[in-house]
């Protein structure tokens, strides 16, 4: 196996209200996604999940402990990380191109080169004939499309899913998760992903941390075996539903 | 087969559920053409004296009397002035301090208890001071204006800064942008709409002021057109005066709202 990309140990994240108790939000979290691997982080609401995204993004930092990327410390959110958030974060003055576009600002290309990746990336996510559309134009599958071609664009070595399709009716949803498992088995990258659906997580994923709530730990390290490339229609499998009862013995005992 | 059902009627007054636009704009047209018609029957069959309320005729009369003469288009220039001046002042400082205050707790820390102070004390208290310290000049007007606008203008204005989503800062910081980009790209970009609204509301508050500055020391404009038509009981200049503020604050108020569709189209679930 490959050096690991990411690679968390013993993280603690400890809030200290102006009154009150301590709450340990994160107890002493291990973890390491390698390099073209697939993870998901899966578990209930408040377990610290969305937390330890947003530190691996380096939009907030650990209480302690030691969280790399590449080798090298994560000082702080950078262009070798792409994010996608639940929320929709598309610049609402900006149309599908110009959203896709901006995500470029720091790459400094030439304005060919430029067009050329929003237009590949546009066409990776399906989004063809909606170029000039505004995002309150979009239906939310389309919003999160071009959210993950935004996030791809610029060539991140990595990418951080924050339960990107939480906000989405059931019908839309399994379409956006056909369309990540087809982009990634494309343009194979590094992936984190937060989901508190364990049926996401087992499609998706090679690799599935369970997180339990209060204090939010690692109970559980699941290895996916399921071959790809790999389709909605695994769900049906019998190896799935073995996986599915794993992961939800390990989430109901602790809860 | 069974006859195709009739369509529900719906009601008018069904909640947040959209009528017919005839109805929508016939309404309001038709409630003023109602006041007028009440104003014009009240004073023709003599309830009222003409000495506290004019008929509407002589409300025009006196219109086309200070059209002619010139004193109506002199009055607007000074008053319209004054307010552009005043208003402008104040939002030229408001924006910078309100979006430092959005942006950075420290701003906020240091200015809210300040501004808060401030904006409880009455514009209005401030006009013997204002009179004492620059006389009854034009910047005495502008003064008034800017006490009467600035410190509400600066806390709406830090509001819309704050407005702007926090996932929407978040992921701009992932593409690499510094905290000053993510400020002029983002934040501000995202604040307009809310800010271009902030300006429509204070410039409607900032005719207030104009008047409460012109009633008292002014030899111009339409506050001081109106005190001194009370001391002659000329109640028609008074009733035309007040219908031109009315009129001039509906067309700022318009015309901010139409470019306001014009500027931002993009904005999600705004009527129009």
């Amino acid at each position: 196996m490959s050096d690991p990309k990411l690679e968390a140990k013993n993280i603690w994240k400890i809030f200290t209200p102006r009154k009150g108790e301590q709450v340990v939000a994160i107890e002493n979290l291990s973890l390491t996604v390698n390099e073209n691997e697939f993870v998901s982080i899966v578990g209930p609401s408040g377990c610290g999940k969305s937390t330890f995204l947003a530190m691996a993004a380096g939009l907030d930092y650990a209480s302690s402990g030691s969280l790399t990327l590449g080798g090298s410390q994560i000082q702080g959110p950078g262009i070798d990380r792409g994010m996608v958030f639940q929320s929709y974060t598309l610049f609402p003055w900006l149309n599908v191109t110009e959203n896709i576009r901006f995500a470029l600002k720091k790459r400094y290309l030439s304005d060919t080169e430029q067009n050329r990746l929003v237009q590949q990336h546009i066409e990776l996510v399906g989004l063809q004939g909606f170029e000039k559309l505004f995002p309150a134009q979009l239906s939310g599958g389309m919003r999160q499309r071009v959210a993950i071609a935004r996030a791809l664009v610029y060539k991140p070595d990595m990418l951080l899913m924050d339960e990107p399709f939480g906000a989405l009716d059931a019908q839309t949803r399994m379409q956006m998760q056909e369309l990540l498992l087809t982009v990634w088995q494309q343009h194979r990258i590094t992936v984190l992903f937060i989901t508190h659906d364990i049926d996401e997580a087992i499609l998706l994923s090679d690799r599935v941390y369970v997180m339990t709530a209060r204090p939010g730990k690692i109970n559980a390290e699941i290895q996916i075996d399921i071959p790809r490339p790999r389709t909605a229609e695994v769900e049906l499998s019998p190896r799935f539903a073995e996986l599915r009862r794993e992961l939800f013995g390990v989430l109901r005992t602790k809860i | 087969m069974q006859p195709a059902q009739a369509p529900r009627r719906q009601s008018l007054l069904e909640l947040r559920v959209e009528i017919p636009a005839s109805i929508y704009i016939g309404s309001g047209v038709a409630l003023i053409a109602a006041l007028l018609f009440v104003w014009w029957l009240v004073t023709a069959l003599g309830f009222v004296p003409p000495l506290f309320l004019p008929a509407p005729a002589a409300v025009v009369k006196e219109l086309f009397n200070q059209i002619s003469d010139g004193a109506l288009w002199l009055d607007v220039k000074a008053s319209v002035y004054r307010i552009m001046v005043g208003w402008v002042i104040s939002t030229l400082l408001a924006l910078p301090v309100g979006i430092l205050m959005g942006n950075f707790k420290f701003f906020e820390g240091l200015f809210e208890p300040f501004i808060d102070l401030f904006r409880y004390m009455p514009a209005v208290a401030f006009v013997p001071l204002t009179i004492l310290w620059m006389g009854v000049g034009d910047s005495q007007k502008f003064s008034i204006l800017f006490i009467g606008t600035f410190f509400q203008q600066v806390l709406m204005i830090m509001d819309n800064v704050k407005n702007v989503q926090i996932d929407l800062i978040q992921i701009s910081y992932t593409f690499g942008l510094s905290k000053w980009e993510v400020l002029r790209y983002v934040v501000l970009r995202a604040a307009l709409p809310g800010i271009w609204d902030t300006f429509r509301i204070t410039l409607g508050w900032a005719w207030t002021y104009l008047v409460v500055a012109e009633l008292v020391a002014a030899n111009v404009g339409l506050g001081y057109r109106i005190m001194r038509a009370q001391r002659f009981l000329q109640t028609d200049t008074i009733i035309l005066g007040i219908i031109v503020i009315g009129v001039l604050g509906l067309i700022t108020d318009y015309a901010f709202k139409f470019s306001y569709r014009l500027f931002f189209p993009w904005v999600e679930g705004k009527r129009g």
